[in-house]
């Protein structure tokens, strides 16, 4: 067995600075100035140790377009950006709408090992919202899926998502809703607002999600369901999740918001660059802001990616025609330093909360989201706090290259990841 | 490097400075047999039309021709672009071959921006003729310079601008040259066609038509874009024409010196009464007419004289 002795590290951010030794896959003493035998030490410098990240909501593209992404450059941007679990969403090609799709993303994730690949399997068939996919199938299949979703697409049927919420109880499953009503955004290519009407581009208003985070909440509160709301992009839906999760029958409603709807406004428009396209689209400032202090409060439990990787030709184009989608693995710790972490609303604690605890919670890992504590999986991050770093699509580890944050100068960065006690990731580099 | 992408941002001395240029050109033509200029002489325009359109392609090919431009036409249903071909690639295709201006006609908002961003580095330059839901500047140039003529300076008039405000390139162009040169801008509309924030756009909004009528100078009719109603924007075609249509009876409570204008083509009967398109108040063909000596002038701007403005 390995032994790695992390030196000088600060657990949460907290009080003088400790080394931590992991032996094998478990953090196995905590100490200062530890004076032990270790195959390989890593001098952090005073950096911050948390619990690796748990992202709820990646695209890696493989099977069908391993030309946007593939499961293992995907891992690799994971590794870089601190994760050691993502959930693969499941709108690839063929769609990852049953056993034999989820086991081969599971299995691609288990060869290249840098990070824990979770597929996420497809709600309904084909995504088409009409009938409902083999979910117990994906849930006993080798990947043992547990978070279902049709991200893409928005799984409108009032009784569709009554019966999925209801069949995925017995195995305690989870819906990720990509809340979106359609009749309300056909054509739809921006926030309908000021800047949109404007420049001419079809609008996606905020009652389209909101109608339908509304509408679930009350399902999932019927039937006893879980759901879980993905990138949560409105103010309003920040209120009703706060006015659900208020009451005594609030059940298991959970819900993610991205970095960049925490960041980005749809002020971005003005340029008609497809790499501001995303779906829910960037909102406005006040949206902005009601985020931040939805997450702050618990209101929105995690931070997810939503990861999304597109081939050149997919993104340099009209915007129209453009793929909604942005990067997120390798800049997500940067944003939500800049925009939680400096402004106040989240210490490390928070942090590890937001991007590793509730995630982990969320979805059921056992071994994910853990605290930094003797005896515990060795599924870790270093952060240096203080670092600052210019953003450059190319220099990512994913194949698309379409990051809102090019040029951007960022704080905080991934010194190393630890996955079951073996790095990953080190000084910006894939460990195998 | 500069283009003719918009009118939001054209400062009122250069859009004046190609109304002027037009005014002269047409003059310079006025009863000449031959209508030829030598100015574009050697100079390469291609039209590269994703949409369908008559009179906008024609007046382009006209304008260029007139000055002795070598004017292609590229349709996309007949190009690569009908083989699948990206619209950056057929750009860089297009500069490659030697086109000094591309005019692009596109359904989607902002395709003229971005063919601006790929061009830049080559040196051609663009004319946005019309994208998705954006602008269409030259369409506002050649209204501007039509009500020049019939009402003198825009300065201080009021313009209603009535209809299918929420799908309309033309509105938006109008509202930013109009407000430019000076003129009070009023968009008239069913709640249901007014943009969000249009209020923000320095323009009154206003649902009701009647009452506007006895203060305007001029009126311009937008036409219903039904292809891109995906939703019921109103309950009937009658129930618009009631509300909204330029009838007889409202002409009647115009100004004796208001104009009446429409960018084409024209649902006669539901927009406009025949009778009111056809009146002598009515400046439809001329709008026609002015628009191959504006274009002249645009393309003169950007190819043989002074620059445009973004």
């Amino acid at each position: 067995m390995t032994r790695l002795l992390l030196k000088d590290v600060r657990p949460y951010g907290e009080g003088d600075p400790v080394d931590v030794l992991v032996d094998g896959e478990v953090v196995a003493e905590i100490g200062a100035d530890l004076q032990v035998d270790a195959d390989e030490i890593v001098h952090a410098g005073g950096a911050v140790l948390l619990p690796g990240f748990v992202d709820l909501h990646t695209h890696l593209r493989e099977p069908g377009r391993e030309d946007a992404e593939t499961v293992e450059t995907g891992s690799a941007a994971a590794a870089l950006g601190g994760y050691t679990a993502v959930f693969a969403m499941a709108n690839t090609d063929p769609v990852a709408d049953n056993a034999v799709v989820v086991e081969h993303v599971w299995r691609r994730g288990r060869e290249i090992g840098l990070v824990d690949v979770h597929p996420v399997g497809a709600v309904t068939v084909g995504l088409e919202g009409e009938k409902l996919a083999e979910l117990g199938s994906m849930r006993r299949s080798a990947a043992e899926v547990r978070v279902f979703s049709d991200d893409g697409h928005c799984v409108h049927d009032p009784l569709v998502m009554r019966r999925a919420l209801e069949y995925t109880k017995s195995f305690g499953g989870v819906v990720a809703q990509h809340a979106e009503e359609p009749r309300l955004t056909v054509g739809a290519q921006a926030h309908e607002g000021p800047n949109a009407a404007r420049l001419g581009l079809a609008g996606w208003p905020a009652p389209a999600e909101e109608a339908i985070v509304a509408r679930d909440c009350l399902l999932a509160g019927h039937t006893g369901g879980a759901l879980h709301v993905c990138h949560v992009s409105t103010a309003g839906t920040a209120d009703i999740l706060r006015w659900w999760k208020s009451r005594d029958t609030a059940g298991r409603v959970s819900a993610e918001v991205t970095p960049h709807h925490l960041l980005l406004t749809d002020d971005r428009l003005e340029t008609y660059d497809p790499v501001n396209k995303v779906n829910p689209p960037l909102r406005t400032d006040a949206d902005v802001q009601a985020l931040r202090q939805a997450l702050a409060d618990g209101t929105v439990d995690c931070v997810a990616t939503d990861h999304a990787p597109h081939a050149a030709q997919d993104k340099d184009c009209e915007w129209s025609a453009a793929k909604p989608g942005m990067l997120g693995l390798q800049t997500a710790l940067s944003i939500v330093v800049r925009t939680m972490v400096r402004s106040g609303l989240l210490d490390w604690r928070g942090v590890a909360r937001v991007m590793s605890e509730r995630p982990a919670e969320i979805a059921g890992l056992a071994d994910q989201g853990r605290p930094v504590a003797v005896g515990e999986p060795a599924n870790l991050v270093l952060v240096d706090p203080d670092a600052e770093w210019t953003v450059r699509g190319a220099e990512l580890a994913s194949l698309g290259q379409n990051s809102p944050f090019e040029g951007m100068q960022l704080p905080g960065r991934v010194v190393a990841t630890l996955l079951r006690g073996r790095l990953t990731a080190h000084e910006g580099k894939v460990r195998r | 490097m500069r283009h003719l992408l918009s009118t939001e941002g054209l400062d009122a001395a250069t859009a004046t400075s190609v109304l002027d240029t037009a005014d002269t050109l047409k003059q310079t033509l006025l009863g000449r047999e031959v209508k030829k200029l030598p100015t574009l002489r050697g100079r390469t325009v291609v039209t590269l039309f994703y949409e369908n359109s008559t009179r906008t392609r024609v007046s382009f090919e006209v304008a260029g021709k007139w000055m002795s431009a070598d004017v292609i036409n590229v349709s996309a249903s007949s190009s690569s672009v009908g083989k699948g071909e990206s619209l950056r690639d057929t750009a860089l295709t297009l500069a490659a071959a030697g086109a000094d201006c591309v005019i692009i006609r596109h359904p989607a908002s902002g395709a003229a921006h971005r063919l601006a961003g790929w061009l830049d580095g080559v040196g051609s330059q663009v004319v946005n003729a019309g994208d998705g839901m954006h602008e269409h500047p030259t369409q506002a140039l050649l209204d501007a310079a039509t009500l020049r003529e019939r009402l003198g300076e825009l300065a201080g008039r009021r313009i209603a601008i009535v209809g299918d405000l929420l799908h309309s390139r033309v509105a938006r162009s109008n509202v930013h040259l109009l407000r430019t040169l000076g003129a009070e801008v009023v968009l008239v509309a069913p709640p249901t066609l007014v943009p969000t924030g249009a209020e923000q756009w320095g323009a009154e909004v206003r649902h009701e038509l009647d009452p506007e009528l006895p203060k305007l100078d001029a009126v311009m009719v937008l036409r219903v874009q039904a292809e891109r109603m995906h939703g019921g924007f109103f309950p009937s075609a009658r129930e618009y024409s009631i509300a909204y249509g330029l009838n007889q009876a409202r002409l009647d409570k115009l100004p004796e010196h208001a104009v009446v204008l429409h960018p084409g083509p024209m649902l006669r009967g539901m927009e406009i009464a025949p009778a009111v398109a056809d009146s002598p108040r009515a400046a439809i063909t001329q709008q026609v007419s002015n628009g191959v000596h504006v274009r002249m002038a645009v393309l003169y701007h950007l190819l043989a004289g002074e620059e445009l403005g973004a």
